[in-house]
Formats: structure tokens, sequence, C-alpha cells
């Protein structure tokens, strides 16, 4: 509750989650998957679970592009960057992400030439300011970041910068909703639709998640309000047996999504036959790739790569908490030897990760919690 | 870097393929606009920023709420920070 209190409007706010209470058939359980990993930081971080009845459980989705990446394609970007010609440019949020043979980071303190950028665009402006080296990008994101990355790919490609590639890691989001579906342990009573990847996307592509699987969507926005209200809308949608895509964030989202960024990617890229994700196994048509055209600026086909597919280390359950079929804290090494100072997980190094939201929002709380209950129990 | 950073136009450069300079909290950066899929674009008009790029553009006072939310989630100075790093190109540089 102490976070919702910061919120403009506690009124509205509470005024949702009578509704959700309302709506809530007590004798039965709900399990919403939040497909987003803004969405599952939101959730942690403003404690909206504290306002819905227990009967409601909140799945986190595989919508966070760092966790879904498999240590094998880190390994090929560490590859990469062990070539002395090579600048290997990467997302801040890459640079901890551990390899086979420890991450980017420590990588660069071994001597890589790696460097973050903010933009794909200026991963090539340094390859045009130096033109003797060639500089990689390592491209990772869901459909809200590959349109930045085609955009650059044209402009490489107009302005003739042959000193510049791509290593693509960019993931697609519905063929992740239909391996949830597919997958026989998983239950999923609706889903709580991506607000950024909708505004490229737009809403037409969930269809069929209503249509054909009969299961309920709302696209929402990441405020406390936002994400209350679709839990509303999804409530009404599963009491009056309705399956309909809705869209409450479309004062963002149109639902034809964005064409410019559309043609964009459709330009640039094509869907690989199949892609690993973490956890999930190989999903196929899940990812996209450089097409023939951009073969010059594809790093997969500059640089051999090991290309080897890695199992993640034996005692982490990083595949489990991101299907949703475990919560966080039930994996045997949350909070012991992983944690966001030392993360043997991708889900516990970015902050959209399931696993770092609730050791920052919860888990700490609770330690401080049982200190306090501690110290007050012990004889004086 | 899912982050989605409001901005305001301050200034377009039609002699610039696809570049106009945003200002967030008083940081004036250059982004690419090429993305905003034909719409027309006015100087104080506000834009929705991710990695380097207008995704789309966007009402004030919903400008506003975006800030005001990323305060909340504890992300501002991590917007901040991302939108500060974005290299700032001068006129002629290229891309």
């Amino acid at each position: 509750m102490k976070y919702v209190d910061e919120f403009r409007d506690p009124q509205l706010i509470a005024r949702a989650a009578d509704e959700i209470r309302r709506l809530a058939d007590p004798g039965r359980q709900y399990r919403l998957m939040e497909v987003c990993g803004g969405h599952t930081h939101a959730i942690y971080r403003f404690g909206l679970k504290d306002l819905l009845p227990p009967n409601i459980e909140l799945v986190h989705g595989p919508g966070c592009p760092v966790c879904v990446l498999p240590m094998g394609r880190i390994d090929d970007g560490l590859a990469m960057a062990k070539d002395p010609r090579v600048i290997l440019t990467a997302f801040g949020d890459m640079m901890r992400v551990p390899g086979t043979r420890g991450s980017l980071l420590e990588c660069q303190a071994r001597g890589c030439d790696v460097r973050i950028v903010y933009s794909p665009l200026d991963a090539l402006r340094l390859a045009q300011a130096n033109p003797d080296r060639h500089v990689v990008f390592f491209a990772i994101g869901f459909e809200t970041t590959a349109p930045s990355t085609a955009l650059t790919l044209k402009r490489a490609m107009a302005s003739g910068t042959a000193n510049f590639s791509v290593f693509s890691n960019h993931v697609t989001i519905i063929p992740a909703i239909r391996a949830i579906l597919d997958s026989p342990d998983m239950r999923i009573d609706a889903f709580i639709g991506p607000g950024h990847v909708s505004t490229v996307i737009g809403c037409r592509p969930y269809e069929w998640i209503a249509r054909r699987e009969g299961k309920p969507i709302v696209v929402a926005g990441f405020e406390p309000l936002d994400l209350l209200q679709s839990i509303v809308m999804l409530l009404r949608q599963l009491r009056e047996r309705r399956a309909e895509v809705e869209n409450q964030y479309d004062r963002v989202v149109p639902w034809e999504g964005n064409r410019a960024a559309l043609d964009a990617l459709a330009d640039v890229f094509e869907l690989r036959p199949f892609f690993e994700w973490r956890g999930m196994g190989f999903i196929s048509q899940s990812a996209l790739r450089l097409s023939d055209r951009y073969a010059a600026w594809d790093a997969e086909r500059r640089f051999s790569v090991p290309g080897v597919p890695v199992t993640d280390p034996k005692a982490a359950q990083c595949g489990e908490v991101l299907k949703g079929v475990l919560r966080p804290p039930d994996c045997k090494l949350f909070g012991k030897e992983c944690t966001p100072e030392r993360p043997v997980g991708a889900l516990m190094v970015s902050s959209e990760g399931s696993c770092a939201a609730y050791y920052t929002y919860v888990h700490r709380k609770l330690v401080a919690e049982a200190r306090w209950v501690s110290a007050r129990q012990a004889p004086a | 870097m899912c982050l989605a950073i409001p901005g305001q136009i301050v200034e377009l450069h039609p002699e610039l393929l696809d570049l106009a300079t945003v200002a967030v909290s008083g940081v004036r950066r250059r982004v690419n606009i090429g993305l905003l899929d034909g719409q027309e674009v006015r100087v104080g008009d506000w834009v929705l920023i991710h990695v380097g790029f207008a995704m789309n553009k966007i009402g004030e006072a919903q400008a506003r709420e975006q800030m005001r939310m990323l305060a909340l989630l504890g992300e501002d100075l991590a917007a901040a920070d991302e939108f500060n790093g974005i290299l700032d190109r001068g006129p002629g540089d290229p891309p």
C-alpha cells in the first residue's frame, strides 16, 4: 500500500480495487499473466498484489528481452568481442548478463573493446568515426526495439558503412504467447497484453488468443490505475464468458499499430525458422534475422561463432520461473547464490526480470520484517 | 532499455533526414523521428522516445504523466541517464 499511496488519486485506486473484489468469484481461482516485463516491474514496485483478493494470481510472462536470451547467444557475442578489430556495442542492460565464461563486463575488464550505447544509431556513428575498426551492435528486444535497429540498418546501407554489423537477437512476442498456451503445465485464464510492443504491432495480432484459444486479453498501460483497470476489464470478460481483445492503453496504442515501424521490420528482417529462448526451448518463427539484402551487415554471417546451445546452471530454475510455473522465491538459488549483486540467471539482472523485481520490492522487506520480529523476541 | 521517455520537440532540421532536437528536463539531444509514421511533427509537440527514436506523439498532459510515472517506478534517473547517454549529433554529422 505504501507505494500506491504516492499515486495521485488513491481514491480511484481504491475504487478499482473494490470493483475487482466485486467481480472476482470467490469460488474460483484466477491466473492472469502479464506478458510484459515492464508490467512485472510496475506490479512489484507499486505493491499491486496487496490490493488483489487472494484468489487472483498474477503470473509473470516472458516479456523481458534480457531474460529470455539464452546463454549460448551471450557466448557468441563474447566470441565476436574477442576479435581485436571489433568494438562490440550493447545496451547497458546486457553488460552483466552471465554467459558460460563470464559477462560482457568481465570481457571488457579482460581487455575486449565493449562499449555501452543508448541507441543503435550511436553504434553506427561509432563505426563511421572508427573506419579502421569493425563495430558490432548486439541487438536485443521485442517489437518495441527492433524497428530502431531496422532503421539503423537502412541508414548503414544508405551511407555504405561497411565496417558495421548487427548481431540480431530480436524476438517476437506472439510465438512466445503461443508456446505458453501450448505448454501442458500452464493454466492461464487471461492475459494483460504488453503496452509498448503493441504501439508497434497494434492489437490485431492478439485476435487468435481470444477467438481460437478463448482467452481474454487487454492491452494495458503501466500506471497502477492502468493495470487495475485492465484487471477489471479481464474479470468482466471472464464473468460474462466473453473472450475479446480490448485496448485499455488506447491513449498510446493505435489498434492498427505503427505502419512505418512495421514496414521497416519487413524490409530489413525475416523470421528465423526457430530460435532458442531461455527456459522455453526452441520456438518456431519466434525471432528475427537480417534478410539476404542486408547480409553484408549481418554479424552472424561475418563472424564464425560457436553457435552452441548451452544449458543453464542446473540448480537455477529460470525456465520454470520464466514460464510462470514457479514463483521467484521458489527457486532453490533465489536470494542465496543468486542476488541482483551476483546474478546467476538473467531474471536477476534486468529490473524487468521477475526475480530482480521480487528481490528488490518483496524479499528485502520480508527479510527486514523477519529481523525486526526476531530482535523483539530475543531475550533482553 | 525498455524505457519510454517523454520529450518535447524544440527544433526541426529539414536538412537532416528524419532528425529533430528533443528536450528532456532541459537536456537536448537529436533523435530520429523516422518512425512517426507520416504524422506531422511541429516544434512544441511531445513524443515518447525509445533508444534514440521517437516512437509516437503524445499529449502534453500525458507526457507529464509519463515523467511522473517514471519517477514513481524509480526509473527517472535511469531514464535521464539513458537520454543523456545518446550521442549528440551536430549538424553535418553522420548519420
